[in-house]
């Protein structure tokens, strides 16, 4: 007899039982514990922490090992959660100029108030498998620690606007938009659009990034400054009538400096594209300064030369790898319906054509 | 602590769903009008039915008996997630049965027996733009819907018949409702088509992904886009149900062997096993 897609409940719990088997691996080896990930896999905890829009080590940890380390479906794991929480309120904007800098390099200037800080970089490493690090036990010596400076590290940009030699962005107060409380509509401003690339896959804005490097809207960048370290998080309590300290975050901020040749009203000076991230994530901090300048086009008089990287329609409709991986993957669900319809028409159409086809054949 | 403890009823907290309701009547006001609306990451992936389960979420009621079917069936892998969704965040009653159902949440089909003036339809929606595979640009798009611009359509249906000698869509085939918005009806096949148009139940239609939520209130009128020396022809496959004998529902081809052998049989089940109830044919 014909049983159809009966059991599909069954097949569900044991599907879900044999996931669970399977994310534990072999019984014999320890078990991952979420201190061991959050201390040994930092980077990855960065990027989920990022890309699922909440600062939490800990959760973040979490989701990787229920996730089986499949990272985006961690950070779905921390979208799902995060959009369950009740907004308390809001903190005021962290001010990066005053960040505790691990790391501090400028690409456009040789020396600089408060120096080049290289901080724990893979930048100058030789990429030679280590195979010390197979053997077990091995702990790495102490880095050598020098006496910390309180030398102020002034922004890049800052020293450059005396000069007037970049843009000045005026402070504002008005509110930025919020993504996951309001639906995205075009043309989005410049702070809903970092907010997207922000939370953006890091693949997909690398990808656009590289792009305008390659000339698809080419925006001439140079790392003005790359800081990365902890920023204290004030908030306004309304019984306090002041803001008050709540915590600290590792931030990676990237400051890029564009040229520009001048337009009508503007004389010819440096531009800039931002990009700001949770934890340590200087890939995905720089791709998103460069995307960011490209979306910029229109507000600095630039031609569109219809490179994707200036489309912000393409880039931010695209850029979320939780909206990208659903739709895509949602195509492996049942969709015998419509293929059934299909195949009607492919049949209809087949069988017409050769009918019309036969009376020739005969002559 | 049960998990539904943890959670508000049906889930969703109570703000979010005031702001899908407000979508919802903007949707009900303006049939066929897309409404933007701050669509919530859900505890499934987009494509999964984010929208519909956000816009039942938002419905549903502690007295509300929910019917959940994908592909017509209510015993598909994914219809079966979203029904114990329900069950565990809302614990409301559940059917498989279409006339004891207030609330029924679909994907790909309308139900074969005619729905009441006491039910609502939920779809799941996955593109709600009819145009987009003609322009890509949701600022065009809202322009062309503005303006009723929907020449470009009728030329995409045009080009199908020059080409095919018919309109090689279908299933999400679009409609107009009531002589305004061009509509996607979700991936129906156009065997539903008629269904939509004059129906008594409330029918919602939620985009999760795309952030859209648009609605037909009872007995809307929903004409299904065709020409006048090419009308609309809602086709299903030229056969009878195996099972139970229908000639007016719509069938799933099933392969039965390898050798080419296959059946044809109701999409709806429980339509299907409804039938074989009253006849006592084949369970």
């Amino acid at each position: 007899m014909y049983v159809a897609v009966k059991g599909g409940e069954r097949a569900i719990d044991n599907a879900h039982a044999w996931l669970a088997e399977e994310r534990r691996g072999d019984t014999d080896i320890a078990e991952l514990s979420i201190d061991q990930i959050r201390e040994q896999l930092a980077l990855a905890v960065n990027r989920v922490m990022a890309e699922g829009s909440l600062y939490d080590p800990d959760l973040a940890a979490l989701a990787i090992k229920q996730a089986r380390g499949d990272l985006i479906e961690a950070i779905f794991l921390i979208r799902a959660y995060r959009t369950t929480l009740p907004r308390l309120g809001h903190s005021e904007p962290v001010d990066t100029g005053a960040m505790a800098c691990e790391r501090r390099i400028s690409a456009t200037f040789k020396d600089l108030p408060g120096g080049q800080v290289l901080g724990p970089t893979f930048d100058y490493t030789h990429r030679l498998l280590d195979f010390a690090l197979a053997a077990e036990g091995d702990a790495a010596p102490p880095a050598p620690q020098a006496p910390a400076d309180d030398v102020p590290k002034p922004r890049v940009s800052d020293f450059l606007n005396r000069e007037g030699l970049i843009e000045t962005q005026p402070d504002s107060d008005t509110p930025p938009p919020d993504l996951t409380r309001a639906p995205l509509e075009f043309p989005a401003e410049r702070a809903l659009r970092l907010q997207s690339l922000a939370r953006g896959d890091e693949g997909f804005v690398l990808g656009m990034a590289y792009s305008t490097q390659r000339g698809y809207g080419r925006t001439h960048a140079f790392v003005g400054e790359l800081r990365m370290g902890q920023v204290a998080v004030e908030m306004e309590i309304p019984e306090l009538g002041f803001a008050i300290e709540i915590g600290e975050i590792t931030l990676t901020e990237c400051e890029t400096v564009n040229q520009f040749k001048g337009s009508k009203t503007e004389p010819a000076q440096f531009t800039r594209g931002y990009g700001l991230v949770f934890g340590h994530s200087e890939r995905k901090a720089i791709s998103m300064s460069l995307v960011d300048r490209a979306l910029r086009w229109q507000e600095l008089g630039e031609e569109n030369s219809g490179a994707p990287a200036q489309d912000e329609e393409f880039v931010l409709a695209h850029a979320d790898n939780i909206q990208a991986m659903g739709f895509l993957e949602h195509i492996k669900l049942p969709h015998y319906v419509d293929f059934q319809s299909e195949l009607e028409l492919v049949r209809k159409i087949r069988a017409e054509a050769s009918q019309a086809a036969t009376p020739e054949a005969a002559e | 602590m049960t998990q539904s403890d943890q959670y508000n009823f049906a889930y969703l907290d109570e703000q979010t769903k005031r702001m899908i309701r407000r979508a919802l009547l903007k949707g009900l006001a303006i049939p066929g009008y897309q409404v933007p609306f701050a669509s919530r990451e859900m505890p499934m992936p987009y494509g999964w039915g984010t929208g519909g389960v956000q816009v039942s979420a938002a419905c549903l009621t502690p007295e509300d008996t929910l019917k959940v079917i994908d592909q017509g069936a209510d015993d598909t892998t994914n219809a079966v997630s979203i029904r114990k969704f329900f069950e565990r965040t809302a614990g409301v009653a559940t059917t498989e049965h279409t006339p004891d159902a207030s609330l029924i949440q679909t994907r790909h089909r309308i139900p074969e027996t005619p729905l009441t003036q006491d039910q609502i339809l939920v779809y799941q929606v996955p593109i709600p733009e009819p145009l987009r595979f003609l322009e890509p640009r949701e600022t065009e798009t809202r322009k062309m819907h503005e303006l009723q611009e929907y020449g470009l359509m009728h030329v995409r249906l045009y080009e199908d018949i020059a080409q095919h000698g018919h309109i090689a869509t279908a299933y999400a085939y679009p409609v107009r409702v009531e002589g305004r918005y061009v509509m996607d009806p979700s991936p129906i096949p156009k065997f539903d088509n008629p269904k939509l148009g004059d129906c008594p139940a409330i029918q919602l239609f939620g985009a999760g992904r795309e952030q859209r939520i648009y609605a037909l209130p009872p007995y809307t009128q929903v004409v299904s886009l065709d020409f006048d020396d090419h009308p609309f022809d809602p086709s299903k496959a030229d056969h009878d149900c195996a099972l139970c004998g229908a000639a007016d529902s719509y069938l799933d081809e099933v392969i039965v062997d390898d050798r080419g052998g296959r059946i044809f049989v109701c999409s709806d089940t429980d339509y299907c096993a409804g039938r074989r109830a009253e006849t006592g044919g084949p369970e």
